[in-house]
């Protein structure tokens, strides 16, 4: 149920990007998973280069993470300013197939600079127990992998919620020539989103990289499509709702390994989302949106 | 007109049969497996382009149509294909003919239940739309992928071998040659004029009396069953199956080919179908760099031309009569 818990604050961080990149833009951004992926690398050689794999320290652990979500701010926008602006106006399955594009691209970039075979990620917090009662344990890292997940996720509801520039953020989402109107300038709302997003996922990738230490370059595929099924489940656009997707998603797949079988933990995602398509297409917080094909 | 019609079959086939013969013979085995492929994929391209293009349903579940109608045909031929030669042959008299007939069945069986699949998934894209009906296939084509991973009787994850090799270029050229005909005539008719409609405009579709929910069930059960072929196809010249051949990234390169074609485009699919099974090959020479340059090719393609090779044209002999046609009607 931890476990489950801890799986779906991840989940639920990659879904954050989909989720704001839908809703300025209404394009599945396919290649998420993949800064999802870059985000881990660049995690493990900011660990190389502080040299902390031998001696793991408090502030070691948050350079990382601020240098790797830093990256991929900066992967983030440039893709979005070489792949995606150019076909702002053209028709959203072009859109749609780019992204794809690009996904492929940093999958085998990655495997040509990173190596195809899997990397172990430096422990740089040692593993303890913090609570073992009543058939309980919850380890450190749980603890980290959940705090930090909470913190990212307020923070960013407060900054949409309450800075200029969230506000900007939802017009843009909300109608995107009557934001353009107003004097905002949408290109550099779109990119903010996207830097943001691509944080997120990084911070992500440290935090799955903290218990399940075994990283490659094609680690991102599926975790970007579970976010992506979590992100439509509570609605996509809908920032609380990716966070409520993604915990219904980690726990109903480790509830899934444990009663059934390890080889339908990936249908169980895709069965949650037919249903849910089936009979709330909107998502489970989502408001009503006629969406014209 | 009738008989005109059937002596030119008996020679497309003639010309099939001899194609054949030859060229398996000629040519060097690695070449031969890439014109294969190009077979196969053409029949997905243009199959997927009928739900895709023409009636503007975004599916991404076609590997999953594909994985039905492999599993099944291989499952029919392993299983009962085996014992039925013989007894078949007393009939029919040559072994060949008993095989082609197991194996057409087998591929019609195939294909017939990818179509039963695409009517389930059909149903619900009355109701979904857009990126949501893309979520939705993406989701059915992982679930029916999982589902045979854990089917023990197709091996499961360890992949279902000793599938007999009965695809040849004859079946994999005459099953393409009938795709092509039947979407094009598909589309040529009154029902096509049905499916471009619900794609122009579904509103404007449903109001000039076209039952829209009627035709998009209909392309996908159409587009299912010819992707169900081209997975018995598949599935019977490699002689092995695995699910790892029918993931997502499958539909998506097949997705890639209807774009980059043009959407709606019968030619365009078929030349982009083309175009990438064979610019992987190529890319060989950049060794690692491969996969590289093919997604930036990629990229560069969509920046660049975004509404595919073709657009809507369409491009056959009969264009080329018509410009020489209309220029001599000038100069006159």
């Amino acid at each position: 149920m931890i476990n489950g818990i801890a799986w779906g604050s991840i989940y639920a961080l990659i879904a954050l990007g989909y989720t704001m990149v839908y809703g300025v833009l209404r394009l599945i951004n396919f290649a998420h998973g993949d800064v999802y992926m870059v985000g881990a690398f660049a995690g493990f050689y900011a660990v190389k280069w502080l040299g902390l794999a031998q001696e793991p320290t408090i502030f070691g652990a948050v350079a990382v993470f601020l240098l790797s979500m830093g990256c991929c701010g900066i992967l983030g926008f440039v893709i979005e300013r070489g792949a995606y602006k150019p076909l702002r106006k053209a028709p959203r399955l072009t859109a749609l197939i780019t992204a794809i594009g690009v996904s492929l691209f940093l999958e085998n970039a990655g495997q040509l600079i990173f190596g195809a075979d899997p990397k172990f990620f430096p422990q740089i917090i040692a593993k303890k127990d913090v609570i073992s009662s009543g058939g309980i344990i919850l380890t450190n890292q749980q603890v980290i992998v959940l705090g930090v997940s909470l913190l990212l996720m307020v923070s960013l509801q407060l900054f949409v919620l309450k800075t200029k520039t969230g506000k900007a953020m939802r017009a843009v989402s909300f109608n995107r020539e009557a934001a353009s109107l107003m004097g905002i300038s949408v290109d550099r709302i779109i990119s903010i989103t996207f830097v943001l997003g691509s944080a997120l996922a990084a911070a992500a990738a440290i935090l799955v990289a903290l218990t399940n230490p075994k990283i490659e370059p094609l680690m991102g595929i599926m975790p970007g499509i579970k976010a992506f099924v979590a992100a439509v489940l509570g609605g996509i656009g809908n920032i609380p709702g990716a966070m409520l997707g993604g915990m219904i998603m980690g726990i109903a797949e480790v509830m899934v390994v444990g009663y059934l079988s390890s080889t339908y933990r990936d249908a169980i995602a895709f069965a949650i989302l037919i249903l849910i398509l089936l009979f709330k297409p909107s998502g489970l917080l989502g408001g009503f949106t006629g969406e014209k094909a | 007109m009738q008989f005109k019609k059937i002596i030119f079959i008996i020679l497309v086939l003639g010309f099939l049969l001899l194609v054949n013969y030859y060229v398996p013979r000629r040519m060097n085995p690695y070449l031969f497996q890439i014109l294969i492929l190009i077979g196969i994929n053409i029949i997905l391209a243009v199959s997927l382009n009928l739900i895709n293009g023409f009636t503007g349903q975004f599916s991404i579940g076609h590997a999953g149509f594909m994985a039905i109608g492999g599993y099944t045909s291989a499952f029919f031929t392993f299983y009962f294909g085996r014992n039925l030669v013989p007894s078949l042959t007393s009939i029919l008299l040559f072994p060949w003919l008993a095989k082609s007939v197991i194996f057409v069945s087998a591929l019609i069986l195939g294909g017939t239940l990818a179509a039963l699949a695409g009517l389930i998934v059909g149903i619900p894209s009355l109701r979904l739309k857009g990126d949501y009906l893309a979520i939705a296939t993406l989701g059915f084509g992982e679930i029916i992928r999982v589902l045979i991973l854990n089917i023990d009787a197709v091996g499961g994850a360890r992949g279902f071998a000793d599938i007999p090799g009965y695809t040849n270029l004859f079946w994999v050229l005459f099953f393409m040659l009938v795709t092509v005909v039947v979407i094009r005539n598909l589309i040529n008719s009154t029902h096509g004029r049905a499916f471009l409609s619900v794609r122009e405009d579904e509103v404007a579709a449903e109001a000039m009396g076209i039952n829209t929910t009627y035709y998009k069930v209909y392309a996908f059960v159409i587009g299912a069953f010819f992707a169900g072929i081209a997975g018995g196809l598949f599935g019977h010249y490699l002689m092995y199956l695995h699910t790892n051949s029918f993931t997502f990234m499958r539909s998506i390169e097949i997705i890639i080919m209807v774009v980059l074609g043009g959407m709606g485009s019968i030619t365009g699919s078929i030349l982009a179908a083309i175009i990438f099974t064979i610019l992987p090959e190529f890319l060989r020479v950049v060794k690692d760099y491969r996969m590289v340059m093919y997604s930036l090719i990629l990229i560069i393609l969509m920046l660049t031309r975004p509404q595919g090779i073709f657009g809507l044209k369409e491009f056959s002999l009969l264009t080329i009569r018509n410009i020489f046609v209309r220029k001599e009607q000038v100069a006159k």
